[in-house]
């Protein structure tokens, strides 16, 4: 018998029952909340008369309304303070623990949870948001969830689920110095699509994953549902192992100990059977720049746009033809010929201590251009903001002339008060540049954090690598 | 949930892969704490040619007469013809809520985003995947025949053109059962509630660190 996948084993570990049907029922271990797709699931409780099944298997910060600038005030948009506050009145209503706007510890959900331990090796762990693949990145299975089954898991703790297939995705060798993990997500998602994934659990494995942090793993794992699949993984590693030590929520003495010795076994056996497996050599990834509207229309900053004529698929073809329409931009042009109007560091793909460190390195003894109307830095939570301004990096920021702010989604998608104006073009180191995500009419190009604080110092996009050369 | 009966609808064609679920429904209309009213907000970039606000009433805003779902002849759509990827992005339930609330009562597409696909059979909204070839061709007749209608027989899984052809499609035997009979997913799972307290309990005792931590 073939031996098992990461992905079989936790799916083996999580099965209460399957169903003659096909589905099965997965326990959860772990369910992450924020305001925008809760409040209609716990209303469905309070109608059906249903409590949570287990309140300790949830944890609730809210993130994607709150306000990065000083927070003293009330938040002053109407809809978003009310939706936050039908957060805080929930959780206060059902008994969820919630990092509220003003605890140290609120951030973003998929940056606070880790930074926790409240995401561990071997746990279910869904959230009603799409980028909750960024956990899978510690040997676990995690995806995102409608509001209707935040719902049905709050009630019950498991959710109906059918496994999907399997895919691995080995990145090998070494990447060039200058080279990160969002260059290698966005490289993958380059070469399979953004429905390359769909149907697919998918685990990232080879030396260059293997050699990143795990703020790196999470990064590519995060970016998962942007290649289509919802739930990415990387298997555990001693790295793995460190980064819970001493965590608050991670398991402490001889819980400690058996732990580990479960969290060993979380890797695929050499001899498991993957329905798909791609291929990609570190050593070929360059610092890459998205310039459509869809995460697959990525180019090496070196390349050339592409021209929609030599696109084979018509429907790809024209999809091409659409986003250069939007984008204000022409086949043949190169990156480098474009300003970004705005530089946003942030988001759960890259707003991490290592993040902000890699921006820093880059911004130091630097200044924003004046062509550029606004950079700014927004840190994951409350505690990688303390770690920064600890390690200085806020002065580094403060002087290059970036805006440092309170942790929050912010510009990512744009439900608070930071936003693109119509037109403007921004290097940002988020997940999606779909039309209007950043602001009605905006334009995102997806970049690191030091390619984008590259683009910051220089006025426009540009290699990285040019400006951290001795 | 009502129960989805077999129903004779007009065809909208959405000529354009990747629909995203940002432009299904803006991040904007996500701010409210409701499942309805999403309607007049549904690919409310495309369909006005302002910027939309919540709460604002969309019938005074100019309107993208190109759209298509603003052309005459789709008035009262309840089937959306579209290409492959459809609801690609984030897990917003807003995205079929938007189409429910607008009309809509199915989505045919060649391929679809998985937790879109996932989320609409939990709002009553049936997606039907067919192949390439099939929906380029209704593509074609749509474009051709104004009022184009298809009938959706869920029970028998097939849509049925005006000319009288059946098209089969597949459809997951849960989905199908729960649609049909207008079951919520929660009061099934709760029938299983003996099951999941056994399997807790031994993973309490297995995996003792995955309980009471957070309180
Ligand atoms: S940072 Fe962006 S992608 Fe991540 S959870 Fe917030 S809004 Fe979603």
């Amino acid at each position: 018998m073939a031996g098992k996948t990461l992905y079989d084993k936790l799916w083996d570990a999580h099965l209460v029952k399957q169903r003659d049907d096909g589905t099965a029922l997965l326990y959860i271990d772990r369910h992450l909340l924020h305001e925008v797709t809760s409040p209609q699931a716990f209303e469905g409780l309070r109608f059906a008369g249903r409590k949570p099944w287990r309140l300790d298997a949830n944890l609730a910060t809210p993130d994607h309304n709150v306000p990065t600038t000083d927070r003293s005030g009330p938040i002053e948009d109407e809809v978003s303070r009310i939706q936050v506050q039908t957060l805080d009145d929930n959780c206060d209503e059902f008994g969820i623990v919630e990092f509220k706007m003003h605890d140290l510890r609120q951030g973003i959900v998929h940056v606070v949870g880790p930074e926790q331990g409240a995401t561990l090796p071997g746990m279910t762990i869904v959230c009603g948001d799409s980028h909750t693949a960024t956990h899978g990145a510690f040997g676990a299975l995690a995806h995102g969830i409608g509001t209707s089954e935040v719902e049905h898991v709050l009630a019950t703790q498991c959710l109906i689920q059918k496994k999907m297939k399997a895919m691995l995705i080995k990145v090998n060798g070494k990447l060039g110095a200058g080279v990160t993990a969002k260059d290698v997500v966005l490289a993958i998602i380059a070469k399979i699509g953004t429905a390359g994934g769909t149907g697919y659990a998918i685990e990232f494995a080879g030396d260059v994953i293997s050699s990143l942090s795990m703020e790196g793993r999470m990064t590519i794992c995060n970016m998962a549902i942007e290649a289509g699949a919802r739930a990415g993984m990387v298997g555990v590693d001693d790295k793995t192992i460190a980064y819970f030590e001493g965590r608050p929520y991670a398991p402490k003495g001889a819980n400690w100990d058996k732990a580990v010795q479960y969290w060993k076994t979380l890797h695929s056996d050499t001899d498991a059977k993957f329905d798909a497996v791609v291929e990609l050599n570190g050593a070929d990834i360059e610092p890459q720049v998205s310039w459509g509207t869809s995460p697959e229309m990525v180019v090496a900053i070196h390349e050339t746009l592409p021209d929609p004529a030599a696109e084979k698929d018509p429907v790809k073809a024209e999809g091409m033809v659409r986003a250069y329409q939007y984008m204000g931009l022409k086949p043949g042009m190169k990156m480098s010929d474009v300003v970004p109007d705005r530089v946003f560091i942030g988001s759960c793909t890259n707003s991490r201590i290592e993040d902000l460190r890699a921006a820093a390195a880059v911004a130091k003894g630097r200044k924003v251009s004046s062509k550029v109307k606004q950079a700014m830095v927004v840190p994951g939570s409350g505690l990688v903001k303390q770690q920064a301004e600890a390690e200085g990096l806020h002065k580094i920021f403060i002087e290059a002339g970036f805006e440092w702010r309170e942790p929050g989604c912010s510009m990512c998608l744009a439900m608070n008060a930071d936003r693109l104006g119509d037109g403007e073009h921004c290097a940002s180191t988020s997940n999606r540049n779909f039309e209007g995500r950043q602001g009605y009419g905006g334009r995102t190009h997806l970049v690191s954090p030091a390619m984008a604080a590259a683009a910051a110092v220089s006025g426009h996009f540009v290699d990285v690598r040019s400006l951290q050369e001795v | 949930m009502e129960k989805y009966t077999q129903f004779t609808g007009i065809v909208a064609p959405l000529d354009r892969a990747n629909v995203d679920t940002d432009l299904i429904i803006p991040k904007q209309f996500l701010k409210s704490i409701k499942r309805t009213g999403f309607g007049p907000n549904l690919f409310d970039e495309l369909r006005y040619l302002d910027e939309g606000q919540p709460g604002q009433d969309s019938s005074q805003r100019p309107l993208n007469k190109e759209f298509v779902l603003n052309l005459p002849r789709y008035k009262g759509a309840q089937i959306l013809l579209a290409r492959r990827n459809f609801g690609c992005g984030s897990s917003r339930e807003h995205a079929p809520w938007a189409l429910t609330d607008f009309g809509f009562r199915t989505v045919i597409a060649p391929s679809f985003a998985d937790i879109f696909f996932n989320n609409s059979f939990k709002n009553g909204l049936l997606p039907i995947v067919l192949s390439e070839e099939i929906v380029d061709q209704l593509f074609n007749e749509v474009a051709a025949n104004e009022g184009y209608k298809l009938t959706v027989d869920l029970a028998n899984q097939q849509i049925v053109k005006p000319d009288g052809e059946k098209i089969p499609f597949e459809v997951d035997e849960f989905r199908k059962h729960c649609l049909i009979n207008g079951l919520d997913d929660i009061g099934l799972t709760l029938q299983d509630a003996d099951a999941i307290k056994i399997y807790e309990s031994k993973r309490r005792q297995e995996s003792p660190w995955l309980f009471d931590a957070i309180k």
